[in-house]
C-alpha cells in the first residue's frame, strides 16, 4: 500500500508552502525568541481558509480529507512549529465536538470555529493527571439546569487565548474514569480563567496554560454526550488528533532536513563542500530517508482515520511514535551538521529541535504511544486482557 | 462593466533560463508561474469588483497548453471565467504576434478595460500593452499606480520623477498597472476549490477568425543569439562567514569605495 498525493492534495501543498516560505517562515525566529502567539498568522490562517480543513462545508469549512490536513499541518510546521499549532489545536479543541456534540451544538460552534474568528482548545490534562487520565480531579456537580465545574487544568495548549474549552470533569469520583464527562465552556463564562502560561523549551509562541475553574456555571446544552462517556470522548479525540503531531512532526524534520542540506551544499571546508564529504552525505540520506519512512507512515494513519477503521489507534500512535522520534533525531542532525552555527539562535536549527522535543511528550508520550501499539496488538492476537 | 486581465505564464524568477536550439525559452526546463508583474493587473481587477465598479473579471492568456494552469491560478485569486488562445502556430510568438493575437481575442471579448502588467518578467519587452491599443484603435492608459473607473470613463494615475500625471479616457480602453497597486493576494483554499468550477474556454487561431499567414509564421523578428552578461568587473564574493562578519566585510568593501 503506497499513498501517492493526489493533484488536489499536491495543489494545497504548494499553496501552504508558498504561503510558509513567504509569511510564515520569517517570523519563526521572533515568534520564539518573543514566546508571543502569532496573532497575524492566525488571521492569515483564517483568511486563507486554513482553519476550517476539519469542519464540514455546511458551516463553513472545507472538509478536506485527513491527508490532506496533514499536509496542511507539516508544511506549516516545516517551517515553524509553533504557528502550525493553530489549525492542529483548532481541530484538537473542536474534535470532541464533532465526536460527541450534538447537531445543535455543532451548529451552534462550528461557523465560529470554521471561519477561525473562534480558537478552540482541548483540556483533558491536569497537574496530577498527565497520562494517567483516570486521575483527573475536576469536578462536574449537577446542579438545576446545568453544571457547575471546580478545579484546575494545567498543560493546556491554547488555553488563555481559546474562546471556548472542551473539557474534561467528573460527575461521580467513585467511578474513575467511567465518572468522566466532557463539557464546552466558554472563554467569558464567569468563573473562568487562565491564571499562568507556562515559560517552555519549545514551541515558545504557542501558550500553554493552566485554567481555573471557579464554581463555572454550564448550562446543560454543553454537556457532550451523556454522563460517563467523557472517557471515551476523550480519547476518541487522541487517537485522532494526534495524527496532526505526527504531521508536525514530519514537518519539523523535513524542514530541519532541508535547512541543513543547503547549508551543507554551500558551506565550504577543507577546500570543498561540506556535502562533498561522505560522513555528511550519510547523516543527509539518513534524515531525508528517515523522514520520508514517517511521512508515509502518517499518510497510512490519516487514511486510517479517513476510513474510521477499527484499528485507527494502532495507526496514528505508530506514526506519532515514529515521527516524534525521527524529528528528534533528525533535528539533532540537522544540528551536528551545521557544527557550531546549528547551536546559536542565528541558524533555525537549534529552535528545530527544541520544537521537536516536545512531539515526543505531548497528545500522550512515546510510551503511551506504545502502550497503546501493544493493546492493539495484543488484540489483534487474540491474547488482549479482557 | 467588464475588465478582462491579460496574463503571461512566464518560467519562475528564480529558476534558470535554458532555451532550446532554436533559442526558444526552454518551458518544460523549470516551474512555470503567472508573471508576476500580471499579478498587480490581476489584483487591480479584482478590488475593482470588490469596490463594486466592477461586475466581472475575465483572464485571457496566449501560450501553449500549460499556460491553463496559470489561468486557473488566477482564478483562484478571483475572477468569473478565463480564456486560453493556444495553436501550434504561435509557437515562437514574437511581441508582434502576441499582440496580433491578443487584440483578436479582446476584440471578441470585447471588455471595456483590457487590462495588463506593464511587462513579462521573461521577455521585458513592455511593447504588449502599446501595441493591442494600437492595433484595435482604443485609447492606452499605461504605467498605472492606480486604475479606477469614472463613469464612462477610465483613470490611472502614473508616478513620475515630480509626482502623479492623472490621465482619463472614455471606454474602452487599454491599460497597464505597475507594482505600486498593492501587493496581489494569495489564493485561499476556497478559491482554488472554486477556480475547478469556473468556466474556461480554449480557442484556437481560428476560433479568432485568424490564419496561421496572418502571423508571418509566428514572428517578424528573429532571436539571433541569448547568452549570459559579461561581468564587466572582477567581482568579490563573500561567503561561509557568520552574518556579523559579511556585513562587516561588505561595509568595508563599499567603503574603501567611498560608496557608503
Amino acid at each position: 500500500m503506497t499513498y501517492r498525493a493526489t493533484p488536489d492534495q499536491d495543489e494545497l501543498r504548494a499553496m501552504v508552502r508558498t504561503l510558509a516560505e513567504e509569511q510564515i517562515a520569517p517570523r519563526a525566529a521572533e515568534i520564539d525568541a518573543k514566546a508571543e502567539f502569532p496573532w497575524d498568522l492566525k488571521e492569515l490562517l483564517a483568511k486563507q481558509d486554513l482553519l476550517g480543513t476539519s469542519f464540514p462545508a455546511r458551516f463553513g469549512g472545507t472538509e478536506l480529507d485527513n491527508v490532506s490536513q496533514a499536509i496542511l499541518v507539516e508544511e506549516v510546521a516545516r517551517v515553524d512549529a509553533t504557528t502550525s499549532l493553530i489549525p492542529i489545536v483548532q481541530k484538537l479543541g473542536s474534535l470532541p465536538i464533532h465526536i460527541a456534540g450534538s447537531a445543535e451544538q455543532q451548529a451552534r460552534y462550528f461557523p465560529r470555529l470554521a471561519s477561525g474568528e473562534w480558537l478552540a482548545a482541548f483540556g483533558l490534562t491536569e497537574a496530577g493527571a498527565g497520562s494517567d487520565v483516570a486521575a483527573i480531579r475536576m469536578r462536574a456537580r449537577r446542579d438545576g439546569d446545568g453544571y457547575v465545574l471546580s478545579g484546575s487544568k494545567r498543560f493546556i495548549t491554547h488555553g488563555s487565548i481559546a474562546n471556548l474549552v472542551t473539557v474534561f470533569a467528573s460527575t461521580d469520583p467513585d467511578a474513575g474514569r467511567r465518572g468522566l464527562s466532557g463539557f464546552i465552556v466558554e472563554a467569558d463564562t464567569p468563573g473562568f480563567s487562565a491564571p499562568r502560561v507556562e515559560h517552555k523549551m519549545g514551541i515558545r509562541g504557542s501558550p500553554t496554560a493552566e485554567l481555573a475553574f471557579d464554581d463555572v456555571r454550564v448550562p446543560l446544552a454543553n454537556r457532550l454526550g451523556e454522563e460517563g462517556e467523557g472517557f471515551a470522548i476523550a480519547m476518541a479525540t487522541l487517537d485522532r488528533s494526534r495524527l496532526a503531531i505526527a504531521a508536525q512532526a514530519v514537518g519539523i524534520a523535513q524542514g530541519a532536513t532541508d535547512y541543513a542540506l543547503r547549508y551543507a551544499s554551500e558551506r565550504r571546508q577543507f577546500g570543498g563542500r561540506l556535502a562533498d564529504l561522505q560522513g555528511i552525505q550519510f547523516m543527509l540520506a539518513d534524515m531525508a530517508s528517515s523522514t520520508e519512512a514517517a511521512r508515509q507512515l502518517t499518510y497510512a494513519a490519516a487514511a486510517a482515520v479517513d476510513a474510521n477503521a477499527p484499528d485507527l489507534a494502532y495507526w496514528t500512535s505508530s506514526a506519532k511514535l515514529i515521527a516524534g522520534d525521527t524529528a528528534m533525531r533528525v533535528t539533532t542532525d540537522a544540528v551536528q551538521v551545521l557544527g557550531g552555527y546549528g547551536y546559536v539562535t542565528e541558524y533555525p536549527v537549534e529552535r528545530m529541535m527544541r520544537d521537536a522535543k516536545i512531539t515526543q511528550l505531548y497528545e500522550g508520550t512515546q510510551q503511551i504511544q506504545r502502550l497503546i501499539v501493544a493493546r492493539q496488538l495484543l488484540r489483534r492476537a487474540g491474547v488482549a486482557r479482557p | 462593466m467588464r475588465i478582462v486581465v491579460c496574463l503571461k505564464q512566464v518560467p519562475a524568477t528564480t529558476s534558470e533560463k535554458r532555451y532550446t536550439a532554436d533559442l526558444r525559452l526552454d518551458r518544460a526546463a523549470s516551474e512555470a508561474v503567472i508573471n508576476p508583474l500580471d499579478e498587480y493587473a490581476i489584483e487591480q481587477a479584482l478590488r475593482l469588483q470588490e469596490a463594486g465598479s466592477v461586475d466581472s473579471v475575465g483572464f485571457l492568456s496566449m501560450g501553449p497548453e500549460p499556460a491553463t494552469e496559470a489561468l486557473r491560478r488566477a482564478l483562484a485569486m478571483g475572477g468569473d471565467d478565463a480564456t486560453l488562445v493556444t495553436d501550434p502556430a504561435l509557437g515562437g510568438a514574437d511581441t508582434w504576434a502576441t499582440a496580433r493575437v491578443l487584440a483578436t481575442a479582446l476584440d471578441k471579448l470585447a471588455p471595456d478595460v483590457s487590462l495588463m502588467g506593464m511587462a513579462s518578467d521573461d521577455a521585458r519587452g513592455s511593447l504588449v500593452p502599446g501595441a493591442v491599443a494600437a492595433l484595435r484603435g482604443l485609447p492606452l492608459l499605461s504605467y498605472g499606480s492606480e486604475l479606477r473607473i469614472e463613469g464612462t470613463a477610465a483613470r490611472v494615475r502614473r508616478l513620475t520623477a515630480t509626482g502623479f500625471d492623472i490621465i482619463e479616457a472614455p471606454l474602452p480602453v487599454v491599460a497597464s498597472v505597475t507594482d505600486q497597486v498593492g501587493e496581489p493576494r494569495y489564493a485561499s483554499l476556497k478559491g482554488i476549490m472554486a477556480a475547478k468550477r469556473k468556466p474556461m474556454e480554449t480557442w484556437s487561431l481560428a476560433d479568432i477568425g485568424l490564419a496561421a499567414d496572418d502571423l508571418h509564421g509566428a514572428a517578424l523578428t528573429r532571436v539571433i543569439e541569448a547568452r549570459k552578461p559579461e561581468a564587466k568587473a572582477p567581482t568579490e564574493r563573500v561567503e561561509n562567514v557568520s552574518a556579523d562578519e559579511a556585513v562587516t566585510r561588505i561595509a568595508d568593501w563599499l567603503a574603501a569605495r567611498k560608496l557608503i
